[in-house]
């Protein structure tokens, strides 16, 4: 569906082997992928199909054990540790599965976080963190710690902090993974808006179907494999 | 770059307060302790070499009875002549004081004491380092008529006269009366402790009569030693001499003791610096066992810090930007540590130097060493972990439990 040029993000038969001899363990069995700028992507699978897997390395945080992945024609697999650590400083913005907020730290501290390490300026970074914390609905809870909100505040703060630095690409594994369908679906119209009116391509892994019925895109893996991909119908959103 | 790490480094140790003071807590008291004692140790040094000096330089002091023995009893008195023989033959001493004394009870007024009566010439104030405040030393008259006269230490003057000058008043000593001729300068506290001007000096013969009643008697003889001779080498001309005019046969223990004041005093102090020492090395060890609690609270908290480690590096800071973040938060917290172990230590310093009197020495040495080894304690312990928290891959690090 994409041209061969205008790839933002390229898997080429990626392997991801955990451990070594006996017990070596084939994560990714050589998945090629193709992702557009713009798409908004829903990886779906049982668990234990490699999704995570994929997406640490979609998200520079893992290096493939083989095969090339492409950032932007970039041979990621081929930079070292700080290179890309600057890939993801600048460009990616992720939301993991267990929110992995810092302790103890304000909403307002954790979503500045990313651009204190950009080297922002502070007045710039202050009306950047609340402005994040306000498209997620949390405008108001800034000093509040990550122990003071509640599992779907948490989330929520994790995405102000993924999207403050208004990246080229954000991945989103399992976002709604322990909410409920009020607050998925509120997760899942605010992403949805991030990749239209502000270009951001999304990815994101779910487990279910309703949440990935707001992609454009689904892609199955299973057993480390891409068993499907398959582009769906625009859902129009309320 | 290094304006976000230092931010970063201080909202972390305000954020864990308690770790952070835990940290400190290790750093202070060791650091507090190893300059307290050394310090103190020092002082009490300074001290006891100051006592040394206000003995007066190469006094011998010449006593009847065995070194270890009751002193006095037992031994036969000696007499002035032996004072007289000492001083005509052998020429390497310079003064020869004999003295008598013995406790009375000083009235003068309405106020009372009871202090040491000593009777002896004006050599002893010679000997003795001894300087007038006011007044004047014995005229030879009164020291050869035995008239007496009194010349008084600063605790005496203080508790009979108070502030007021004591020349020409009157003091009874027990049934007898004399005037005051002169004050001493006070010279403080004695190396055993006690106080070297709670004394009265009347002139030898008048002590010999009216305090004692044995006219011939006379109980420690003073001597000063000219400079440059060799003690042990005076000391044996007296031996010689004294076991002759003693009549002691060639088998007889000596009846009589020369002590050299030089070598108690350098005894005391060598000891009182093996003290120090050994507070030193106690101290040194529980700075050592403040650094382990460092290390211990650094290496618990690291599973906290390795997640820590792990959301900066994912969020895209570099290695080397979250280990400056660790750095400057260990040497800060190190160097908070050492400042308040140093004035702790001042504050203790300054509080026990002046319970024990003893003078407060301040040794920027062991200020700076102490400081610097609970610095570099504290970096090692608290830059380590996270050194190998930040080599981690970012995944990695977030998995840690
Ligand atoms: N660090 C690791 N060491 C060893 N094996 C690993 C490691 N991480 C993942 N695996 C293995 O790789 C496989 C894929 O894991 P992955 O986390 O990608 O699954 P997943 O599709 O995200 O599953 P889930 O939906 O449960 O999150 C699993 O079988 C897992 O046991
Ligand atoms: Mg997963």
């Amino acid at each position: 569906m994409s041209g061969k040029n205008d790839a933002l993000l390229e898997f080429r038969d990626v392997v991801k082997t955990y451990g070594q001899g006996q017990t070596a363990f084939q994560a990714l069995c050589g998945v090629d992928l193709r992702i557009a700028p713009g798409e908004f992507l829903a990886v779906m699978g049982p668990s234990g199909s490699g999704k995570s897997t994929a997406m640490n390395i979609l998200g520079c945080l893992d290096a493939p054990t083989s095969g090339a992945y492409l950032f932007q024609g970039v041979h990621v697999e081929r930079l070292d540790r700080n290179q890309r650590a600057l890939l993801r400083r600048h460009y990616l913005g992720f939301v993991f599965q267990g929110f992995n907020l810092l302790s103890r730290t304000s909403a307002q501290e954790n979503v500045e976080l990313p651009l204190l390490y950009r080297g922002e300026p502070a007045a710039q970074r202050h009306a950047a963190a609340r402005q994040a914390l306000a498209r997620v609905g949390l405008s108001g809870w800034e000093t509040h710690t990550s122990a003071e909100l509640s599992g779907g505040q948490q989330q929520r703060v994790a995405i102000a902090r993924a999207i403050v630095t208004q990246p080229l690409v954000l991945l989103a594994d399992e976002p709604t993974g322990n909410l409920d369908s009020t607050r998925s679906h509120e997760i899942m119209e605010l992403l949805v808006r991030l990749n239209r009116e502000q270009g951001i391509t999304v990815l994101m892994v779910t487990h279910e179907a309703d949440m990935s019925a707001y992609a454009q895109r689904i892609v199955h893996f299973v057993d480390g494999m891409v068993e499907s991909d398959a582009a769906q119908p625009e859902r129009e959103t309320q | 770059m290094y304006l976000n790490a230092i931010l970063l480094a201080l909202r972390e140790i305000r954020r864990n307060l308690m770790r952070s003071f835990l940290t400190i807590l290790g750093i202070v008291i060791g650091v507090a302790a190893v300059i307290t004692m050394v310090t103190l140790g020092n002082g009490a040094t300074r001290m006891v070499s100051e006592q040394i000096s206000s003995l007066g330089s190469n006094l011998l002091i010449l006593r009847p009875g065995q070194r270890m023995g009751p002193a006095a009893f037992g031994s036969a008195a000696f007499r002035v002549s032996d004072a007289d023989a000492i001083r005509t033959q052998i020429w390497a001493l310079r003064g020869v004081a004999p003295t008598v004394s013995r406790s009375a009870p000083l009235v003068a007024g309405n106020e009372n004491w009871s202090s040491s009566v000593t009777g002896s010439t004006n050599e002893y104030f010679t000997i003795g380092n001894w300087q007038f405040a006011s007044g004047r030393p014995f005229s030879d008259e009164e020291q050869q008529s035995g008239r007496a006269v009194c010349i008084i230490g600063e605790t005496v003057r203080n508790k009979l006269f108070g502030r007021q000058n004591p020349v020409g008043a009157q003091i009874r000593v027990k049934n007898f009366s004399c005037p005051v001729v002169g004050l001493l300068v006070a010279k403080g506290q004695g190396a055993m402790g006690m106080d070297q001007d709670d004394m009265v000096l009347i002139p030898l013969k008048a002590a010999q009569r009216r305090l004692i009643g044995k006219p011939q008697d006379v109980t420690v003889i003073l001597l000063s030693m000219r400079d440059g001779v060799d003690s042990s080498q005076v000391m044996t001309q007296i031996r010689r001499l004294m076991r002759e005019r003693r009549k002691l046969a060639e088998s007889e223990d000596d009846n009589f003791t020369i002590m050299d004041t030089r070598q108690i005093a350098e005894t005391l102090s060598s000891t009182v610096g093996t003290m120090t020492t050994l507070l030193g090395a106690v101290a040194a060890v529980s700075l050592l066992v403040g650094g382990i609690g460092i290390m211990n609270i650094m290496l618990v908290s690291v599973t906290e810090r390795t997640r820590e480690i792990g959301i900066r590096l994912a969020i895209g800071a570099l290695e080397h930007e979250v280990l400056l973040q660790f750095l400057i938060e260990a040497v800060a917290l190190s160097m908070l540590g050492g400042i308040l172990g140093i004035v702790l230590a001042f504050a203790a310093c300054l509080v026990l130097s002046s319970v024990t009197q003893m003078p407060f020495d301040f040794d920027p040495g062991i200020n700076l060493v102490s400081f610097f080894f609970s610095a570099a304690i504290g970096v090692l312990f608290g830059y380590m972990p996270a050194r190998r928290a930040a080599r981690l891959d970012p995944i990695e690090a977030l998995r840690h439990e």
